[in-house]
Order: C-alpha cells, then structure tokens, then sequence
C-alpha cells in the first residue's frame, strides 16, 4: 500500500529536499511513524512528545482537513494523497 | 528606546530575533514579542502614564515599536461609558462600554493594530504595506498607509458590506476582491507575502500588529481608576483581540499598576460562524473550522488564528463563550442606540446579544461590574438593517398635514400660547 505525502517547505531539509515522498499506513498514525523511518527526524516536527499531531500543524488527507475526519486515526487506503501544511501558512513557508 | 528583546514561540518557546517573522520554523507556533519587563518597569507609573497625551501611545513602553509612532498619532483612548439606560434595560447595576466605534481615523479597533503595523513596517523599512481583511482592516489599513505616503494593497472577500470597499478605496489604495470567503483570501495572502517582500500586517507583521489590540485593555483599567471590570465580553474573528485584552490585564498587573486581576472574559461569536465559541462549550481542545453564514461579516473568519488561545483565555479565566443569531444581533444593534445613542456595527450587535444572553443565562451575575467591547461603528455596516427601518411619516410642508399625523397617532400634545 503507497500513500504519498506531500512535504512543506520547511520539512523538505528532512527529505533531501523531496517535496512529496511515499509512505505505509492503515491509518495517519501508522503513516507518520513509517515516514519517520525512512527519514529521520520527521515526527518531531509534526508530533508532539506524546504523539499528537501539533497544534499548528495542519494534516490533509485528499483535500480533507483530518480534524473532519478521525484525527490521527483517520484510516488510509491505497493511492490516498496526504499533505502536511503549517497552519499559519505564510511568509517563506 | 528599545523595550523589546525580540520574539519567542509561543509553543515552543524557540527565540528569535526582531524580524518580520510570524511563524516558528521548528515547531510552526506563533511568536510572540518578547519584552525586558524589568525595564518597563522602571520607566512606567500610573503618574507618569496619566500624564501623557490621551491616546494609545500613552503606553507605548507595552507596544513593540522602537523609535516615535510614524502614524495614527490620535489613534487610541476611546469613550468608556457607563451605560446607565442599557443597564437599566438589562437588569444589571453596573454596565460599561468601550467604545472603539469613534476610534481615529477609520472608526474601529483595527486602528490600533494598524498604527503599530505601519510604524513597525517602516522601522523594517518595508516600502509596501498589504493585509488581508474582512472590511475594518481594510479601511485602516488603506487610511494609514494613505496617512504615512506608502502604497498598498489591500485583499477582501468580493461579497463586503459596499460602505466597507468604498471606505477602503477612497484612499486610493489598490484594492483586490477575491472570489472567495476570508480564509481563502488569506490562504492566498500567506502565498503572496511568501512570493513578494511586503510588510502584511496580519500576516509577517503580524507578532507587532497584535500587540497594539492591547491598548483596549489597557485604556478600560485606566479608565476604570486603575482596576479591572469583574465581566467584559469581547468579540471574536480570529480571537486575536480577547487573547490580548486578556494580556494587557496581566501586564498591568505584573507591572504593578493595578492591584487585582479577576477578570472573567467571554467571548462572543455569531451562530453562523462560532468555531471558537462551540469548541469552549464542549470542551474541545480543538478548533474545527467551519464555513461562515452570517451578517455579521467582520466576524466571518472560519478558521481563526488565535482560536486556541481565545479558548483557553476564557477557561484561564473562569469565563465562557456564546453565540447568537443574525436576528438577535439587530436586535441588539437597535437596542444599544435606543438606549445609549451609540451605533455600531454588527459585530457589535453579537457582543451585546452575546452579554445579553449570558446575563439571562446567569452565567453573568447581574450585581457586578461588566465592560461590554463595541469595536466597530456601525455606519459602515448598514445593509444589516435594510427594509427594517423605514420612514413611515411622509408628509406635504403643511402645518395642518402635521396635525392630522399627530391625531393619527392619537399623540396629544399641548399647543403653547
């Protein structure tokens, strides 16, 4: 199962610079903790210690805002589009 | 003199330097400036304070500019009111208002964020000055940047009250209508001041331009004697203005110019666009966007800004949030100019429908002191009472026409001799 993930500005020194990159996951939790894998330091800027998503961190699952949806448990299937988007979303971001 | 050490994320606590920065690069918080309180402390008193010119810049120490203002020097010290017949109709002993509808130059509370904005603008030395607006911003925005010779821009959704554009585009401001609601006009915004090096006030600027919605709070405990209201209601778009109302008390009273806190703040939004009021009443941590449907248009932000802390200012301090409809925020709009000659804009008809509503509900107790916020005027907003006023005695320039009215109306009065 590949679900792509689309990667702001500010992320992008964590993805060698790739905005969109590919991950696994039934679910946007299990999506995260399997990008984060893959590159490192990832969770952190998206996650609290506890695992919640941050509060100025907004995550799009196919143009939906996953707070309309399950939150982080949101489930995913094949070829779903996710994109993670600060949610001040201004100046150089 | 400089005040102001530079910002800090207000999540993360990440510290920055002065810049024309919003938004924190680790963790994507917002910043915050970040004052030396210490010395503040040492150059400010009720005395010297009381002394100053009546106008916002009587605190300037607490406002994140470091030279002289470069605009809006008359901006600030509004009326605060004690609104003897509105209480009266109320039912409750003490009422205030703080009336921000006779703010200079552009008639609302915007012109405090603004003039700080611009002065910070020019200290950065930014040659363009931009927002993104539901209307207030706008006009002060345009006015201002008229005021201090830099060009704007200015952004709206397409749909605006007509007296809000033409009050923007008297002052020859380039002005764009988006074919949008406001949260896709600054989605769009946030684009815009990534691609283009413009100082959007509530945008890159926006850590100063906050700051200068302070004032408000600091005028009422002045006003008051310096001390606090028990009650003051606030309206709420972003929930920028109850955020910093509420850090204006604390100020004061960190700095030892007045003796309390204990202020509860509500906050009030309209049924049609209540993400912040809604997420207070369930007790969600939260803030779900919506998509607004109201009148009251300045209000009409679905995906607020400052919606979290708004939140969490009234449950720090033992408020509540409320809404009510299109129809009691005319209500209400009638009311307060029956009762105290004052107009204002819809956006003050939802705070006082709002105070209404939590005094009956006895959220607010009816023997206390209560500030009620009025932030706009509502000159610019008349379209919310079309076809509900109408002049009903049209008359021939005949005295013996005048008569018959009277009688008509079975109204005696006694002709003098």
């Amino acid at each position: 199962m590949a679900i792509k993930v689309r990667i702001p500005t500010p992320l992008r020194k964590l993805t060698n610079g790739k905005d969109e990159v590919i991950g696994e996951g039934k679910n946007v939790k299990e999506l995260i903790n399997n990008i984060e894998t893959q590159y490192p330091g990832l969770k952190e800027r998206i996650c609290e210690e506890d695992g919640k998503i941050r509060r100025f961190v907004n995550i799009y699952v196919n143009d939906e805002d996953i707070r309309f949806k399950n939150s982080i448990d949101t489930e995913l299937k094949d070829s779903d589009e996710v994109s993670i988007i600060p949610a001040i979303a201004g100046g150089k971001f | 003199m400089s005040y102001v050490k530079g910002l800090k994320c207000r999540e993360c606590g990440k510290e920055y330097p002065k810049e024309p920065l919003h938004v924190c690069e680790y963790c994507f918080g917002p910043l915050e400036v970040n004052y030396d309180y210490e010395k503040i402390k040492r150059a400010v008193s009720r005395d010297i304070i009381s002394k100053r010119q009546p106008n916002m810049w009587r605190y300037r120490e607490l406002l994140p500019i470091d030279g002289e203002p470069a605009v809006g020097f008359d901006v600030g010290y509004t009326p605060l009111i004690r609104a003897k017949n509105l209480a009266k109709a109320l039912g409750v002993k003490e009422l205030y208002l703080k009336n921000d509808a006779v703010n200079y130059p552009t008639l609302s509370f915007k012109d405090r964020v603004v003039a700080v904005a611009i002065s910070k603008a020019l200290e950065f030395d930014f040659k363009v000055v931009a927002c993104a607006s539901t209307g207030n911003l706008a006009n002060s925005v345009a006015a201002n940047a008229a005021a201090c010779g830099m060009e704007s821009y200015v952004f709206i959704p397409y749909d605006l009250e007509q007296t809000k554009i033409l009050g923007t585009l008297v002052y020859g401001t380039n002005l764009v209508a988006i074919k949008g609601n406001y949260d896709e006009v600054n989605r769009l915004c946030s684009e815009i001041a990534g691609k283009y090096g413009w100082a959007f006030v509530n945008i890159n600027i926006r850590p100063y331009y906050a700051e200068g919605s302070k004032a408000f709070g600091y005028e009422i405990a002045e006003q008051m004697g310096w001390k606090l209201p028990k009650h003051i209601v606030v309206p709420m778009a972003g929930g920028s203005l109850i955020t910093k109302i509420w850090k204006a008390f604390k100020e004061f009273h960190k700095l030892g110019l007045i003796d309390n806190l204990g202020t509860k703040v509500y906050g009030a939004q309209a049924t049609g666009c209540a993400p912040i009021t809604t997420a207070v009443k369930e007790g969600a941590e939260l803030i779900k966007p919506v998509k607004p449907n109201t009148i009251a248009k300045s209000l009409a932000i679905g995906n607020p800004a400052d919606g979290f802390y708004a939140a969490r200012v009234m449950r720090e301090s033992g408020g509540w949030g409320e809404d009510v409809s299109d129809e009691e925020i005319i209500e209400s709009i009638r009311l307060l100019a029956e009762t105290e000659g004052i107009f204002t804009e819809t956006a003050g008809g939802v705070t006082l429908g709002v105070t209404r509503k939590l005094i009956e509900q006895g959220r607010i107790p009816r023997d206390e002191s209560i500030v009620v916020s009025i932030t706009g005027n509502g000159l610019k907003t008349q379209e919310a009472l079309a076809g509900r006023l109408t002049v009903s005695m049209t008359i021939d320039a005949k005295l013996s026409d005048f008569d018959e009215l009277l009688k008509k109306q079975n109204k005696v009065y006694d002709a003098k001799d």
